[in-house]
């Protein structure tokens, strides 16, 4: 495909444009600061929505591979599903890429009229959008999870105190 | 999250707001972006039962998603008069107030920061949040030149905002570390929930486990006989795994040590381990010590709430300490606890002249860091242990287990205990490894939920907050193959758990004496002990 060639030719602006405009999701007054250190472990959220969002736009390149997208969509939504954003708002990212691209090889689909493979390439991004629908849904069940668990953990000697007394009762 | 929109909410949300979609950031400044209540962005309220139990001041039903926080009329003045107390009575907050100069070198170390993005996060904004009410109140330029000088007054919309941003701080020290002045903003944090709590705005996961605390002496409210019962079940649970029968005492008066540790050591799962852990070394050691159904909470939320509180919790383990006639307190694995004993205790309650200066019984090393709080740290007191050569050690019970260790923050930046833990684990197990440089010892990143911050209710802040700690696990985990997460501190015990159900969740929470207590080889053991406290299998053994 002509145009995957062109996008992998661009890769480094469409990627430095797709990270920006995720990164665009926080207050401008955190992205200067958030900007200025991108360690991994200084700055774990600038770091992995970097690191990953390049390993995405590789996967982009051919056709979508369930298990190897879904861990990589993960490591961003992970994050992004315990900021204080709308479920929307969480997932908006991966739509975000449609628009980079477009303008990124707008001159590019006009003249050689390639919008076939311009579809393709947005379908491949349509199944991206799909699993992290999925991912982000498993993220907040695994809250709910964590929320009920910790009340029972908290409690564990009281619970298994009650619960010999009743054998007790019952054996009387 | 936020709650979810209705369609033609989200619409608009989607379509005009400051977002990504939109491309447009916020447009206003941070003074002028007031606080918004969403759920699961705010901890819920003292409950009267709680606040009554204290006599805490304004105690009342309200909600702060309630437009009226039914706040005394007078409030204002309140608040400004205990503002000004604190300025004349702490000198270091009038310091930390006056002297920060705004060089943002604070700004990307608060874990709240890095997880959320939300500028109000960044330590110096949120001292900001109370300094500007101080200049506009207390320092001429903030009276004359008002907003230019970075000056507001305290409005209805200020306090709300306090009570949002000063209860997402765990007060957990790191961005002092880094701060060329050395401002603790943990300190900061402090008197901002002191003065909230001036009107009465307090959170219910502080206020009633410190009620239940001057009830019952736990945090749980669990009454004498329920706290002894649980510990003679976990005796039981002892003998049937190793073959030991372990007899400690309880209220005993005479014997030489009291030992004192957070109640989620005895009440939570897997702080229970550890506490098994305990009483397994002191059988092994002979210690003549005994338990406290009374002073039966090593923990002190009182430190999350106002310094008398902290003041009244404190000296409860040091009357009961005096009745019983012991010679010194040996501590538990618990944070603030240390934090409480190593900072403020002895110019609170102290100095502990009714008791000795600490000297182990079993190696005659005398503790002179603890001279005047006559109160030791299990990590020390086992770390002594060691090197004198009083354990008889297996390291290779622990082969199953790959251990990291997150330094708890307050046993870390506020104790320098530092090597004693890393000793400990590296005597009784194989496989240690340290997570990253930037993110141990005096540097290490919060579990997220400290300061009182382990409510439920705020699992999403909590989540985010623990993502720098989380990325370093994640790191050991994946170079390593680390399945163990081992900490010094009660609360860590609890939160990590949800931390690495989260992030990692193949890891495990442990305690580090419930490690010691898997390699110590004690008389009177079964003849094959092949499990450990939690009745895992040893390396190599089939279940």
């Amino acid at each position: 495909m002509e145009l995957v060639n062109k996008l992998s030719e661009k890769k480094q602006e469409i990627v430095r444009e797709w990270i920006r405009k995720t990164m665009e999701a926080y207050p401008a007054e955190s992205l200067a600061v958030l900007n200025r250190n991108k360690n991994q472990f200084a700055n774990p959220l600038s770091h992995t929505i970097s690191e990953n969002i390049d390993l995405l736009f590789e996967e982009l390149l051919s056709e979508i591979n369930p298990e190897k997208v879904a861990p990589i969509l993960d490591k961003v939504i992970r994050i992004r599903a315990v900021q204080d954003m709308a479920p929307a708002k969480a997932i908006s990212f991966v739509f975000d890429l449609k628009g980079v691209i477009r303008d990124a090889l707008k001159d590019e689909i006009q003249e050689k009229k390639s919008f076939r493979e311009l579809l393709t390439v947005e379908k491949r991004i349509d199944q991206m959008a799909l699993l992290s629908f999925d991912i982000y849904v498993s993220c907040r069940e695994k809250i709910y999870q964590i929320q009920a668990n910790e009340s029972k953990n908290q409690t564990h000697m009281l619970i298994r105190r009650v619960n010999e007394m009743d054998k007790q009762n019952e054996a009387r | 999250m936020s709650k979810m929109l209705e369609p033609n909410e989200l619409t608009k949300d989607i379509l005009e707001t400051p977002s990504l979609m939109t491309g447009k950031s916020p447009a206003k400044e941070w003074m002028d972006t007031p606080a918004e209540f969403r759920p699961g962005n705010w901890c819920y309220s003292a409950k009267t039962k709680a606040t009554d139990a204290l006599g805490a001041p304004n105690s009342r039903d309200w909600s702060p998603i309630d437009e009226d926080w039914k706040l005394p009329e007078n409030w204002q003045e309140i608040i400004s008069k205990g503002f000004r107390e604190r300025l004349d009575k702490f000198r270091s907050f009038r310091l930390f107030m006056d002297i920060c100069v705004r060089c943002g070198a604070c700004a990307d170390k608060c874990h709240f920061f890095l997880g959320s993005g939300d500028p109000k996060n960044m330590p110096v904004l949120r001292a900001e949040l109370l300094r500007s009410v101080y200049r506009n109140d207390f320092t001429l330029a903030g009276k004359l030149l008002k907003k230019f000088a970075g000056a507001r007054p305290l409005t209805m919309d200020v306090v709300k905002e306090w009570f949002l941003y000063f209860f997402q701080c765990t007060e957990c020290r790191r961005c002092s570390v880094f701060c060329p002045y050395g401002i603790d903003t943990a300190e900061i944090t402090m008197m901002a929930r002191e003065l909230l709590n001036l009107v009465g705005i307090n959170i219910n996961w502080i206020m009633d486990p410190a009620a239940n605390c001057t009830r019952t002496g736990n945090h749980l409210g669990i009454e004498p006989h329920t706290f002894k019962k649980v510990i003679e079940t976990l005796v039981e649970d002892v003998e049937d795994i190793t073959g030991i029968a372990l007899n400690p005492s309880f209220n005993r008066k005479g014997a030489e040590i009291l030992f004192i540790t957070p109640s989620g050591d005895v009440f939570a799962d897997p702080g229970v381990y550890t506490m098994m852990g305990y009483l397994m070394l002191f059988e092994h050691i002979g210690l003549d010590y005994t338990l406290s159904t009374y002073a039966s909470e090593g923990g002190n939320f009182g430190l999350f709430n106002s310094n008398e509180l902290m003041k009244k919790l404190n000296a409860k383990m040091y009357h009961e300490a005096e009745r019983l006639g012991v010679k010194w307190i040996l501590g538990g694995e618990c944070g603030h606890m240390w934090r409480v004993i190593n900072q403020y205790m002895d110019t609170m309650n102290g100095p502990a002249d009714f008791l000795e200066e600490p000297v182990s019984p079993i190696t005659g090393t005398k503790f002179e860091n603890a001279k005047s709080t006559k109160m030791v740290h299990i990590m020390e007191f086992t770390a002594d242990l060691i090197k004198n050569n009083k354990l008889k050690l297996d390291p290779s019970r622990n082969d199953h287990l790959n251990v990291t260790f997150h330094d708890s923050c307050n046993p870390a930046r506020a104790m320098g205990i530092l090597e004693e833990p890393r000793y400990v684990i590296q005597n009784v197990c194989n496989n240690f490894y340290e997570m990253p440089e930037e993110t141990i010892r005096e540097n290490t990143f919060c579990c997220g939920a400290g300061s009182g911050l382990n409510t439920e209710e705020i699992m999403d802040i909590r989540m985010r907050g623990a993502l720098p700690r989380a990325s370093a696990l994640k790191y050991v985990e994946e170079k390593h193959d680390v399945n163990t997460l081992a900490c010094v501190c009660a609360i860590d015990r609890a939160t990590l758990l949800a931390l690495t159900q989260y992030w990692a969740p193949d890891v495990e929470v442990a305690g580090v004496t419930e490690m010691v207590a898997n390699a110590l080889v004690m008389d009177g053991e079964k003849e094959v002990r092949d499990h450990d406290l939690r009745d895992e299998p040893y390396l190599g053994v089939e279940d």
